[in-house]
């Protein structure tokens, strides 16, 4: 079932709520990779509100769906969305990076309830999704396992091992994100390693393909729904974004890939937010 | 310093990272030898091998996030006749890419020169991933890699110089660019496999690399000044070749040593040097500081070292402590065995 105008407008909202608070996280810990943690906020947004099968309650209940962010940099735009959820309490967000924190920049999944998985390395989330769906095929459990890849992640052998293996064993409880906002570290991907045809690169190992825009959660929602209908095959949906989604002055710059925010520039940043949500 | 009839200098060393000291020497020794040719996996900047890149793009790779490909690409080029530089941090290098390093780059005597930053526990707040407490054990374990880890931003820089016409692959480990200097300048006598002195003492030895030679001065001089203790402070910034005569000598002098090192005890500083006093016969006490095996928790890199005992308080801690415990004759043991 497709997502109604109303659940749309209702996870526009949060998605305002949760820059917001990536913002005053990035804060709390004195610096962090904002870019990449705004340009998965829909992403997230549409499974952890929407199409998640999870009880945060029970983070280890067996038959929840997995969630892997394999751009293990982007924990501190997640875990806002796991206290948000309940998983922790907000408060301890204020914490991130300090020392003795359960929350470093990579989050660290015996610390941080609702993580399934450590990463932080880059290449390690997918292969990792892999045995998850293969252990859920070998137990017949119903789980689906998701797992966000970023574009200069992918520069990584590893992630086409995996893709690989996923298309091997018809892992169609499996479905991939690449978060497509066109930026690593030290550029655009395509002047760095050019990732393109990516689209073609994922189809042709085997994977069903789709290709959105990663902000629309309409696009998001038909795009995990036929995800979900697909056999077989894994899917993989390439979501287009804008690094440093909502913050001008963010938006497409490289050098925001990893940033701290003096007061001057929170106020900014806030208020750049807002006037794209039409807030004042 | 004189490189091959230049006359170099480092400004400003003071308000310089050693990451951005190494870039600028690179980029200085790029200028004189057109064999050198850098890479990098997305991390030219975080590295400052990007200063390198600057001013010689076309001699300049960056391969993007794929750091097996990396050192693969190195070996390669070094195999076509050139002097490769590879920067990434020290985890992707020595972990991610260990088995590259080790077969491609070390079983074949290749001339490539990892310089990996973000060592140890210098990247504090971003937790295991991206700490490095093994890169020592791993790297000294590697047959034909000659291993280093420099004090300060000063000693990289003579370490990025050394390691040029050094035959076969080096690997030099810095942090993340934020540590102070323990010398005043360049010159001093550095050489690769050659322990240098800091302070002199012959009542405990401490046997230093990177960070905690600083530390290890500070100790020093604090306990020589409000307690008379003379402690001897080696800056042991070559793991491999190791100055056994430097060792052996603290041994007979002073008979009981203290090693520091932000790295895992196991398999590190303390362990080359445990083995050295081992297989030399004479009884000698030795603590290593050090991650006592344990993956360092989150935490400003500052707070780390003070929570591990790594700083200028827990090595003082250590001397002190060594010093109120006797050096045993050999034959009050028996009844122990
Ligand atoms: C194996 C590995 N190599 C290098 C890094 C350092 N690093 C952190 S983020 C990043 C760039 C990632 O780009 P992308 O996947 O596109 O992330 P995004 O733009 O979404 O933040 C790099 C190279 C890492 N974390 N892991």
């Amino acid at each position: 079932m497709a997502l109604a105008d109303k659940e749309i407008a209702a996870l526009t909202e949060k998605a305002w709520e949760i820059r917001h608070l990536i913002v005053q996280t990035i804060v709390w810990a004195g610096g962090g990779h904002v870019g990449g943690a705004l340009s998965q906020v829909e992403i997230l947004i549409v499974l952890y509100y929407h199409y998640l099968n999870i009880d945060p309650r029970r983070p280890d209940w067996e038959d929840r769906d997995r969630v892997i962010l394999s751009k293990g940099h982007g924990g501190v735009g997640y875990a806002p969305i796991l206290a948000d959820r309940g998983y922790f309490p907000m408060e301890l967000l204020k914490e991130f990076n300090h020392t003795g924190s359960p929350f470093g920049m990579h989050l660290d999944r015996l610390k941080v309830p609702g993580v399934d998985a450590s990463t932080g390395s880059l290449g390690h989330g997918l292969p990792m999704a892999v045995g998850m769906a293969l252990g859920a095929k070998l137990q017949q459990k119903p789980w689906h396992t998701y797992c966000i890849v970023g574009d200069g992640e992918s520069h990584e052998g590893s992630i086409w091992e995996a893709a690989m293996c996923a298309a091997h064993y018809k892992l169609d409880n499996l479905t991939g994100f690449v978060d497509r906002n066109r930026l690593c570290i030290d550029g655009d991907t395509e002047e760095i390693m050019a990732l393109e045809p990516l689209k073609g690169k994922w189809a042709s190992f085997g994977w069903y393909v789709l290709e959105i825009d990663g902000h629309d959660f309409k696009e998001l929602g038909e795009a995990i729904e036929e995800a979900r209908r697909t056999a077989g095959r894994p899917t993989m949906i390439i979501a287009n974004t804008v690094k440093g989604k909502g913050v001008n002055f963010m938006e497409g710059e490289a050098a925001w890939h990893y940033g701290g925010l003096d007061s001057d520039k929170e106020k900014q940043a806030l208020q750049s937010i807002n006037r794209i949500y039409g807030k004042s | 310093m004189s490189v091959t009839g230049l006359t170099y200098h480092v400004y400003d060393v003071e308000h310089m990272t050693p990451a951005e000291i190494y870039g600028h020497v690179l980029a200085q020794l790029g200028q004189e030898r057109a064999e050198i040719v850098a890479l990098t996996a997305d991390l030219a900047k975080s590295t400052k091998i990007g200063k390198f890149g600057e001013k010689f793009p076309e001699r300049f790779f960056n391969v993007g996030v794929a750091e097996q490909n990396l050192f693969g690409v190195a070996a390669g080029l070094a195999l076509a006749g050139f002097i490769p530089f590879v920067s990434t941090f020290a985890v992707f290098a020595a972990l991610r890419a260990g088995e590259q390093v080790r077969t491609d780059i070390c079983y074949q005597k290749l001339n490539v020169k990892i310089i990996a930053t973000h060592s140890g526990i210098s990247f504090g707040p971003a937790g295991t991933t991206h700490h490095c407490t093994e890169d020592l054990a791993v790297m000294r374990s590697f047959a034909n890699m000659t291993v280093l880890a420099p004090a300060d931003g000063y000693e990289t820089a003579n370490a990025v110089r050394a390691c040029l016409d050094y035959p076969g692959p080096v690997y030099i480990r810095i942090g993340r660019g934020f540590e102070q200097t323990v010398y005043e300048g360049e010159d001093y006598d550095f050489a690769i496999g050659k322990a240098v002195t800091m302070h002199e003492g012959s009542d405990i030895t401490v046997i230093a690399c990177g960070p905690c030679v600083l530390y290890a001065v500070e100790a020093a001089k604090a306990l020589q000044e409000s307690k008379g203790i003379a402690v001897r402070v080696l800056n042991m910034h070559t793991i491999k070749p190791l100055d056994k005569a430097a060792i052996l000598a603290a041994v007979h002098d002073t008979r009981k040593i203290i090693t520091a090192e932000n790295h895992n005890v196991i398999g590190g500083l303390g362990s080359a040097v445990a083995e050295v006093i081992a297989e030399g016969g004479k009884s000698c006490r030795l603590k290593r500081l050090g991650l006592p095996d344990t993956f360092a928790i989150v935490g400003i890199t500052e707070d780390l070292y003070n929570i591990y005992k790594l700083d200028r308080d827990g090595i003082t801690e250590a001397i002190l402590e060594m010093l109120g415990q006797e050096v045993e004759p050999d034959d009050d043991w028996e009844d122990e065995i």
